[in-house]
């Protein structure tokens, strides 16, 4: 049976897989991160997004063994160590931005890439574009789009708090 | 002393409890569990819409690699099949037809997806490579896929005992009295929709784990439900026979429900058979595209309406015939929707004074139908607010005027309509103005014609609905065919310290329950949220509940809540009296503490309860220790939230595409517990709508395939999609509950439809269109606009 | 998914022998397409090829007056690459709009072109551009690279190593997205340059094609108006419940007409 060995949120792994193994499956069922959610099979609802050495990935459609040496950030490993929340899951609870909180890991991992690739600041209009592969059936994601614009500007510190990017 | 700041009472923007698991990976969804030992289910489903099973072979599965156990419905000798919880009787009074839902197929398949097999293997995967070695020899017979092949001369029957494929032909209404109106009427307008057949969609898709200890003989499903007591009452005493006290059903945290999760399905209670059987816990995770044919969908109504007017335009009767599909089978309220939640919505926000509306439901090769969020009333509030725009434009009014001109006045509430509801409060009058200056309706020409200068159709629509939520007076919903009670149990129990737990029967996948019902009791027994812990969704831990849905969680779950904690201060003021040598009658309380009216003597709550467990200085020859109370809490009527709703689009004439661009809801759902919360919910609801009104539909092709079977067919809505959405409130109270609470979890989706196409229409208005069917895809916009002329 | 034996060459000749060596093997990249049709076990391959190690199928540079494009370049790549941006910038555009954020950051422009997906979208400026596909074997020109749905001229083992546009004057795409999927349901690819006026039809067929009377009238006058009126034929186009043929027939008209402005 073929091997990885990966690093997530940090923390290195050998794991036993097979070759057909997704990613998702090897995070949920071998590490027991199952902060990852699997909402759909033909890869368009993001509940499973990750980061695979900086960028968002669907984890349901890539394989476990194409992640040889890579570094994986899950949803579990995106507070700082002490627990302080990330600026994005501030934001998101700030603004309401998730309620039954199933897409909500992938939502906020591809919210925080987004924001990261886009240092600029994304209006709107680009929010919601960037947000094309995450499906959200609670929110109508008019609180998610808020979020994360406030979000993008502690991340980028434009603001210091959220509270100051409400202003 | 536990003295609370007010900003966590009633009426509080405070932030949601659950959050800080959900965003940290912490959830505790049913396919995160999992329990030692472990094995997965793969279910093989029928590939047909209809066929006859002449055999089953399993013998090759059942040698595959890590393969413990191949069931089909021989092994299921002595089991139940799914219970129907609502029965409606004909016009003739005779029961509906109910026909038999096996858990796994018995010689006939009756939809794709219709489960026939069920694997048990030691991973996912081996599971599914068995269940592919399965040899099922099928005889494909013709299938009706839609009910107007359906109810065809000579269709083919669904099921063989049903004549016609009619489940039940049912009215309500004066007939004669209709007739009469529109003898005398002024305009007749007539009107014919089809209100499309949508799939729930919850993220997160449907799971079970089966466990069953045989040391104690007890058995336990984890389960993706929206009311596990619900599921444990119809599990344990229709398909397994498995008494109460031996059966725990866990909802743990559910990723959305929408109504898809009410149900009590086969994989629930395929689970926890095969649990036992196997002597090892047993997990099945939909993935998504069994989710499309296995989940109970939702809407799926064909309707025609005639509404008769006088020369001013008050609005004289209403004629509604309507086929409502409920699919191969009767999932558990499914009878109940297009009745007692479609056709007693059909008054609306209006005076009409006569009302008959008959419906037919149908059974067809397809998925079961079932209640999806909003249940009957997005299929009545479409119908009527599409009526009022068409009858407008055929008769000459304007829209809103015509609308006002009917509508029940503030003072005319309590209202009796013809259709058996009473209405309790509301001002409509109030809302519609509210919503107009909101979306800026007299500045919308202006916007068109900028709209026209860049190439794009801009349109407004309104929409002033009403709803029924709360569901409902158990006698009255008994007497109309339920077999449930519909009250709601609410348990507070003050801990010694002062700190409480709440047990309700409610059930939160989405709605934040943990955080508002944390928020009244915050507001009556002055405890700060953090020391309240609201616990749902395990049969072991809640004395009882009928769950979530319909609205009905503040209504009927919060007013329980209510009631248990008017018997914690009754019995807390009794202490108090105790311990400060007073009359009972002379103590006041508020917001957490007890006082002596007129003095300043005063004890906390967490006082009183460390005093009722620690009963050293005690009226124990009058009250029993501890401080912990239940009430059942049965209401005396629907709550009916109500509002009104603007959409504004932009249509693409060239490609047919429409873009949503303003979107403005004012909704009175009675009092708020938290405006963050009911802005949440009332956005969201808003998107299913705009989903419903623009994206998605259910499409079956005459062979009974389902063509919109995954989410690359079946268009969800994303956030490019929509638009911010506005969101006010404008409120009267509910006249009969504690709280005087409304419910908010379904205006959206009720509201949004008829908006949007009526906004959709009205961009098209110059090319003579007048009604366009969900969704108005970008196909059929640009369809219907070719070979036309403005 | 079924089971496969998984290999991960470190050079093209590596790759071709695993290629040939096993007629059931397939070759992967980003795994942005054959993924999911592996979870739906619509094929059952017995080997995966992981092409992501091989060095000489990587990159995007500037060879005189073409753009050459490695085989592994993933869309975000060509999307926010400079030369791209500046040489032919109607690419960059359509890489930075194929799928969404997670597709554009996994797969790759060889992937999406040797798995000739009817609604995909490089095809389109593949055709569009008169590009050169190089092989593992050869160079395959545009016009001979496309066969049918699925189905290009590359040979099992035979793999598309890069891909060399010649840069135009001017360029466009446009496109309109399937509702649901956001694939494509039809595009238009439209340039003048080193390859002549060149107008790819996406998503609307059964294959990208060429659509000769747009060219035609192009050829003869640069501008929006000169397709608007150009019907394209139905016959032969993909239907389905989002765009029937009479649809995206019409939709090519509207999308060619938009290319052709956003070219300029």
């Amino acid at each position: 049976m073929p091997q990885v060995t990966l690093t997530v949120n940090g923390k290195q792994h050998t794991v036993e897989v097979e070759g057909r193994t997704l990613l998702v499956e090897l995070l949920r069922e071998k590490l027991r991160l199952t902060g990852t959610h699997v909402g759909c099979d033909p890869s368009q609802c993001g509940a499973c997004v990750v980061h695979v050495n900086g960028d968002s990935v669907k984890s349901c459609t890539t394989l476990a063994v194409m992640c040889e040496g890579a570094q994986v950030t899950t949803i579990e490993g995106l507070a700082a160590p002490d627990g302080t929340l990330h600026p994005m899951q501030e934001a998101f609870r700030e603004y309401h931005a998730l309620q039954c909180g199933f897409c909500t890991p992938g939502m906020v991992m591809s919210a925080v890439d987004l924001v990261r690739k886009n240092p600029q600041g994304l209006s709107e209009k680009e929010i919601r574009e960037g947000l094309e592969g995450n499906l959200c059936r609670c929110t109508g994601y008019h609180n998610i789009v808020k979020a994360i614009a406030a979000a993008q500007e502690v991340m980028h510190g434009r603001r210091a708090s959220l509270a100051a990017a409400a202003e | 002393m536990n003295v609370v700041t007010p900003f966590e009472g009633i009426g509080a923007r405070v932030k949601r409890k659950e959050d800080l698991r959900f965003l940290s990976g912490r959830g505790q969804y049913t396919d995160d569990i999992n329990r030692p030992g472990q094995t997965y289910a793969f279910i093989l489903r029928s590939p047909h819409a209809h066929a006859r099973i002449a055999g089953i072979d399993t013998s090759r599965a059942a040698a595959m690699p890590g393969v413990v156990g191949v069931f089909t419905s021989a092994d299921l000798a002595g089991i139940g099949g799914l219970p129907c919880g609502w029965q409606i009787h004909n016009k003739d009074g005779t029961p509906m037809a109910e026909p038999k839902h096996p858990v796994l197929a018995e010689g006939k398949v009756r939809h794709v997806g219709d489960p026939v097999a069920v694997v048990v293997a030691e991973t996912r995967a081996q599971a599914r490579d068995a269940a592919e070695a399965i040899t099922v020899d099928y005889e494909v017979l013709p299938a009706v896929a839609s009910m107007a092949a359906a109810l065809a001369p000579g269709a083919p029957l669904v099921h063989e005992g049903v004549p016609g494929n009619i489940c039940y032909d049912w009215h309500i209404g004066d007939a004669a009295a209709v007739e009469a109106a529109f003898a005398r009427a002024a305009h007749r307008v007539t009107f014919e929709t089809t209100n499309n057949r949508l799939v729930p969609n919850a993220m997160e898709p449907r799971c079970a784990v089966g466990e069953y200890d045989a040391a104690t003989g007890e058995h336990t499903l984890y389960t993706t439900s929206q009311n596990p007591h619900v599921i444990r009452l119809l599990m344990g005493a229709f398909v397994l026979n498995i008494p109460e006290a031996k059966l725990r059903v866990v909802a743990p945290d559910v990723g959305g429900g929408f109504g898809s999760k009410i149900y009590h399905y086969a994989e629930e209670a395929i689970v926890t058979w095969a649990a036992a059987r196997l002597g090892r816990p047993v997990k099945w995770t939909a993935d998504r595209t069994e989710a499309f044919m296995s989940d109970a969908h939702g809407r799926d109504h064909v309707t025609r309406a005639e509404l008769a007017l006088d020369a001013e335009g008050r609005f004289l009767a209403l004629k509604v015939s309507t086929r409502a599909n409920m699919g191969a089978y009767l999932s558990t309220f499914a009878p109940c929707v297009p009745t007692y939640l479609y056709a007693t919505l059909l008054a609306g926000v209006y005076t009409t004074p006569a009302i008959y509306a008959e419906v037919k439901a149908v059974f067809t090769n397809t998925v079961p139908v079932d209640a999806y969020r909003g249940a009957g009333r997005p299929e009545a509030t479409f119908l009527l607010e599409r009526l009022v725009d068409v009858a407008a434009r055929q008769c000459g009014f304007d829209r809103v005027e015509l609308r006002r001109k009917n509508f029940i006045r503030p003072e005319q509430f309590p209202y009796q309509t013809p259709v058996a509801l009473q209405y309790d409060s509301g001002n409509y009058h109030a809302t519609l103005d509210q919503a107009l200056a909101a979306a800026d309706w007299a500045g919308f020409e202006a916007r068109r014609a900028e709209a026209k200068a860049r190439g794009r159709l801009r349109g407004i629509g309104p929409s002033t609905y009403i709803e029924a939520c709360g569901i409902a007076p158990s006698a009255v919903v008994g007497s109309l065919g339920a077999r449930a009670g519909l009250y709601e149990v609410g348990t507070i129990r003050v801990h010694p310290t002062g700190s409480v737990t709440v047990l309700t029967g409610a059930h939160s996948h989405g709605q934040g329950h943990e955080t508002t019902f944390a928020q009244l009791v915050a507001d009556k027994l002055g405890v700060p949220i953090a020391k309240v812990e609201v616990v749902h969704g395990d049969t072991a831990k809640v004395p009882f509940g009928m769950g979530t849905y319909g609205s009905r969680s503040l209504a009927v779950g919060g007013s329980a809540m209510d009631r248990a904690m008017d018997k914690i201060i009754a019995k807390g003021k009794k202490i108090a009296a105790h311990l400060m040598e007073a009359s009972v009658e002379d103590i006041e309380f508020e917001r957490g503490i007890f006082r002596v009216a007129g003095t300043d003597k005063a004890k906390s709550l967490a006082e009183i309860s460390l005093a009722a467990y620690v009963p050293h200085n005690y009226p124990i020859e009058e009250l029993e220790p501890g401080l912990e109370e239940t009430a059942f809490y049965d209401p005396k009527n629907f709550t009916y939230p109500g509002g009104c709703h603007v959409a504004e689009v932009e249509i693409e004439p060239e490609t047919g595409r429409v873009h949503l661009v303003n979107f403005t809801a004012v909704d009175d759902v009675g009092r708020v517990i938290n405006p963050m919360i009911v802005e949440g919910q009332v956005q969201g609801g808003v998107a299913q709508g705009v989903g419903q009104a623009l994206l998605e539909g259910c499409v079956y092709d005459e062979e009974g395939q389902l063509l919109s079977g995954s989410m690359l067919d079946y268009a969800m809505p994303r956030a490019d999609d929509l638009a911010p959405v506005s969101v006010a409130t404008h409120t009267t109270l509910c006249t009969h509950n504690p709280l005087g609470v409304k419910g908010c979890g379904e205006v959206g989706a009720i509201g949004a439809p008829p908006a949007v196409i009526n906004a959709v229409v009205d961009a098209l208005r110059d090319w003579g269109v007048t009604h366009i069917e969900m969704p108005a895809t970008p196909q059929k916009i640009w369809s219907i606009i070719q070979g036309r002329t403005r | 998914m079924y089971d496969f034996a998984y290999h991960k060459p470190a050079t093209l000749a590596d790759a071709v022998k695993l290629l040939a060596a096993d007629p059931d093997a397939k070759a992967i990249s980003g795994g942005h397409t054959l993924i999911p049709a592996l979870k739906l076990r619509l094929n059952r391959p017995s080997a995966l090829v992981d092409l992501s190690g091989i060095a000489e199928m990587k990159g995007i540079r500037r060879e005189g007056d073409a753009l050459v494009i490695g085989a592994l370049a993933r869309h975000v790549e060509v999307a926010e690459n400079a030369e791209v941006k500046a040489a032919i910038p109607a690419l960059a555009y359509l890489a930075a709009h194929i799928g969404d954020v997670q597709v554009r950051n996994r797969g790759t422009i060889g992937g999406s072109l040797a798995n000739n997906d009817p609604a995909a979208d490089y095809p389109a400026a593949v055709l569009g551009l008169g590009a050169t596909l190089h092989t593992s074997k050869r160079k395959i020109a545009a016009d001979d690279f496309f066969l049918g749905m699925f189905t290009t001229a590359l040979e099992p083992d035979e793999i598309l190593v890069a891909v060399s546009f010649p840069i135009p004057e001017r360029a466009g795409y446009a496109k309109m997205k399937n509702p649901a999927s956001r694939y494509v349901m039809a595009g238009a690819f439209v340039s003048k340059g080193p390859m002549g006026v060149r107008v790819a039809i996406n998503g609307a067929g059964p294959c990208v094609f060429r659509q000769a009377a747009m060219e035609a009238a192009l050829a003869a006058n640069w501008s929006p108006e000169a397709v608007a009126a150009i019907k394209q034929d139905p016959e032969g186009l993909n239907s389905d419940i989002h765009g029937s043929a009479e649809y995206r027939a019409h939709l090519v008209t509207v999308m060619a007409k938009r290319a052709v402005a956003a070219a300029g």
